[in-house]
């Protein structure tokens, strides 16, 4: 492989923009806005809520604009060019040697998230405008919304490690001042609060992450592309040079997906999810869809090289990716059929999609993971907000489907047509969208060799339908129940009621019975279900490579880049060589091998194509999902059929897979009770124990001959010579006293006088000396 | 340059200055000396530092307003509380200090 200048092409330089170039500028927006929010909000006309909703605006179209030219800049380049991302870099502070950086690294994949993020936090803030009306902490919210919004912006754009965990903490701090917003009740200040510190458990493995990755990368990137150990360019770099040694990349890959785990809620750390749901509707849904849950994923997809070598992905049967994002798929399926809380239900299902996009990561299915992350934003989204417009319009703010649902179909025909879109989508069935992230997910994972996840797959899309047609059915069909059925009933106060106390001003409206939703509501519901259904074909497989649009924009283009530094530093231009012809044919190197000339930014991918036929049987499996669910709930909720209901009392084993069930597999009793306490307490005992025995034994005997020492002291030292030299002192300065007391006149110009007199003195002196 | 006439201009404050602060009974005329005496030192200060080329004495005159203005604050206070309680602010009659 000799590349020799003459046989390297220079190409031209790829396209670029203003928005490209300042694409910085969007999460920058919210951040000010934020900060304007907080200062003045309160005396505005909208109660600042009209500057969360420009703020989001703003950035959504500086995302879009920076959207349209990235495309142009791919189409700019050659087929098998690599399409380099527009980085901008400062230098953000400088500490011993670590020159930590600030700037924006934005290639296909931010840019994707960047446009989902801003669209739905637009969609959510115009949803909060009615839905969280006369509520006492209105513009507190719209502040926190408006800078969890920034904060996942920045990390999506960061160009280094050090930005990404900026924006993911604060993430993690807006989320907990989001899902306790009514902490007047305790359960939401618990809910928070479980949120905050389960998500900092994951935390720390980002921190050790970063620190290993930093500590041996940083040689390598400074020595062939001038950056520093945590940009992400060169992080990606260094992870496909050969050059890391296996071990420390495996570990930093494991911890790295620890903190994932953490936050997209991977099981075991998925506690914190549904109980996230204390918060207020459009933050579930902005939580769920766009920002928080999608951190993980994220990181993951950003760093891929990094968990592609360390977890040596294509290389093997099954891996901690693959194995979590399983789990996790089967669990929270499971869950989800025991709720009777819609939203708890919802969450359960984010948990198991977010699944689904760690189990295509882990298994090599980049791009269909990635894409899941885009479709998936849209009918969550659409989902929880439409469980909004229930609880808001319907069901007197309770989201309890047994108790407050039913038969809502007729009153709510906007809400419930956006629902049904979204539940399709959800479940994958064609041509809604869900279906050409989801089935490629599952196609991949198979096509690569993870069989037996495949088949995992598979029974959580079976599972996926199934819930979903029981949520549904207990929503919208059979006979309205509870609230919805105009039985407001105003003194309780189960779990799942949506802050009581802050909703004061539409109890009024409520007494009129169920109705459809405002249009500030109905709006975003409808934009998001339009989305639901069409987004799917922007990466379309079936219909052949010309539907991939996705793959031509988003996905890294596997290819070895020689990169010749052009006179000066890094930064400066850079021409880049391409291989000579019959390489760029021939199979990308890329993270099957050690690149003997250039820097790989992505490793080499397969894709599966595509069958009908697979497709079909996976479409047959969610349809008997369907049938089967719809024919139980039928059978279980409106004939209550004698044989189906109490099953779960008479026969053994299901009641205690439905005990299992509504416990959470008794996961937050093992956090609370077992570990909690298994660490807190002996160490309390012990601390105690070694507070009473040896820090007090050793006091006591301190004292006892400190008290003897000080006997004889205070006979022969204190009372003779210390009390002796003070008395007579004593006596000396009263005699002086007396002598000066003349002075003390307690005339204020007599001191000015003397005090002047004795300068003059003094400066006479020290003209004498000086002469 | 004719630095004497300076330096004899912040001499002739300087003794007007104390000589406010020794004759005046007011407490208030009292502050006001006091705040000749300070700019007199501002003036020798400035003196020198254009005699000798250096910025220094600049810095210190403006030191020595902020920490005038901060004392002419307290000053004041002290004058108004005893104004208060005593209902008057001749100098002589504070004299509970004598020994």
């Amino acid at each position: 492989m000799s590349l020799l200048a003459s046989e390297s092409e220079i190409l031209a330089p790829l396209a670029s923009g203003w928005f490209l170039e300042h694409a910085w500028l969007i999460p920058v927006i919210p951040a000010i806005a934020f900060a304007l929010i907080i200062l003045i909000g309160k005396r505005l006309p909208m109660k600042g809520s009209e500057l969360g909703v420009l703020s989001m605006i703003s950035s959504l179209v500086l995302a879009a604009g920076a959207g349209y030219q990235w495309i142009q800049r791919t189409n700019s380049a050659t087929e098998d060019q690599f399409v380099e991302p527009v980085i901008k870099s400062w230098s953000w502070w400088r500490s011993g040697g670590f020159d930590f950086g600030i700037g924006q690294h934005i290639d296909g994949l931010s840019i994707l998230v960047l446009i989902v993020v801003a669209f739905i936090s637009t969609l959510v803030q115009i949803y909060s405008l009615e839905y969280l009306r006369g509520d006492r902490r209105y513009t507190h919210f719209f502040a926190a919304l408006t800078l969890f919004s920034g904060g996942m912006l920045a990390m999506v754009l960061a160009d280094n490690m050090m930005l990404f965990l900026l924006g993911w903490e604060i993430m993690g701090l807006c989320s907990f001042m989001l899902i306790g917003h009514w902490w007047e009740e305790d359960a939401n200040s618990r809910a928070a609060l479980k949120a905050f510190f389960t998500v900092r458990t994951g935390d720390v493995g980002l921190l050790v992450g970063i620190s290993m990755l930093y500590f041996s990368a940083n040689d390598w990137t400074q020595e062939h592309l001038g950056v520093s150990g945590f940009s992400i360019r060169g992080i990606s770099a260094w992870a496909l040079s050969g050059a890391p040694n296996s071990t420390v990349i495996t570990i930093a890959a494991v911890a790295l997906f620890i903190a994932c785990i953490g936050k997209s809620g991977q099981f075991p750390l998925h506690t914190w999810l549904p109980d996230a749901m204390a918060g207020p509707t459009p933050v579930s849904s902005l939580l769920h869809s766009s920002t928080m849950v999608v951190a993980g994923v994220y990181l993951v997809a950003r760093l891929y090289p990094v968990f592609f070598v360390g977890l040596n992905i294509l290389g093997s049967g099954g891996n901690l990716i693959v194995i979590i994002g399983g789990i996790t798929i089967v669990i929270s399926a499971a869950l989800a059929f025991v709720q009777n809380d819609i939203k708890r239900v919802l969450a359960y299902s984010t948990v198991s999609q977010l699944g689904y996009m760690m189990l295509g990561l882990g298994a090599g299915a980049w791009l269909p993971a990635v894409f899941h992350i885009f479709t998936h934003a849209f009918f969550k989204a659409c989902l929880f907000l439409g469980a909004g417009s229930i609880s808001h319009s319907a069901s007197h703010h309770s989201f309890d489907m047994k108790r407050d649902m039913g038969g809502l179909r007729k009153v709510m025909p906007i809400t419930f047509t956006t629902w049904i879109i979204s539940t399709l989508a959800l479940c994958g069935v064609f041509p809604f969208s869900g279906f050409f992230s989801k089935d490629e997910i599952i196609d991949n994972v198979g096509h690569n060799g993870y069989n037996l996840f495949m088949i995992i797959g598979l029974i959580g899309a079976f599972m996926t339908a199934a819930y979903m047609t029981r949520a549904t059915y207990l929503t919208f069909f059979g006979e309205p129940r509870g609230a919805s059925a105009g039985h407001a009933d105003h003194g309780d106060t189960h779990n799942s009621h949506d802050a009581d106390a802050s909703h004061d001003a539409h109890d009024v409206e409520q007494s009129h019975g169920p109705h459809e939703s405002g249009l500030l509501i109905t709006i975003p519901l409808i934009i998001l279900s339009v989305l639901a259904l069409s987004s799917g074909f922007l990466n379309a497989t079936p219909f052949g490579e010309s539907w991939e649009r996705m793959k031509l924009w988003v996905e890294p283009r596997s290819v070895e880049v020689v990169e010749e530094t052009h006179l000066g530093g890094p930064g400066e231009s850079l021409i880049i060589n391409l291989p000579s012809a019959e390489e760029v044919h021939s199979k990308s190197v890329c993270g099957s091998a050690q690149p003997e000339t250039g820097i790989c930014y992505a490793p080499q991918l397969n894709h599966a194509p595509f069958k009908w036929l697979k497709a079909m049987m996976s479409m047959a499996i969610v349809f008997l999902g369907i049938a089967i669910s719809w024919i139980l709930s039928t059978l279980l909720f409106t004939k209550r059929a004698p044989r189906l209901v109490g099953l779960t009392q008479r026969v053994k084993i299901l009641g205690f897979g439905h005990k299992l069930l509504v416990n959470k597999y008794y996961l937050d009793v093992l956090y609370e009770k077992v570990i909690v306490r298994s660490i807190a307490y002996p160490v309390a005992r012990a601390a105690y124990w070694f507070n009473q025995n040896i820090l007090d034994g050793i006091l006591h005997a301190i004292a006892n001959s400190t008290r003897k020492i000080s006997g004889w002291v205070y006979k022969n030292v204190d009372q003779l010579v210390v009390d002796g030299t003070v008395n007579n002192s004593a006596t000396l300065t009263k005699s002086l006293g007396t002598a000066a007391q003349p002075t003390q006149s307690g005339k204020v110009s007599q001191y000015a006088a003397l005090l002047f007199s004795a300068a003059a003195v003094a400066a006479l002196v020290l003209v004498i000396i000086n002469t | 340059m004719f630095v004497n006439q300076f330096l004899f201009l912040g001499a002739i404050l300087f003794c007007i200055g104390v000589y406010g602060v020794v004759a005046r009974k007011n407490a208030v005329l009292m502050l006001m000396s006091i705040e000749i005496i300070l700019n007199s030192v501002n003036i020798n200060l400035l003196t020198f530092a254009l005699r000798n080329g250096s910025t220094d004495g600049h810095v210190f005159a403006l030191y020595i307003i902020a920490v005038a203005a901060a004392e002419v604050g307290v000053g004041l206070g002290l004058v108004l509380l005893v104004y208060r309680n005593k209902k008057t602010i001749s100098i002589d009659d504070l004299s509970e200090m004598r020994g």
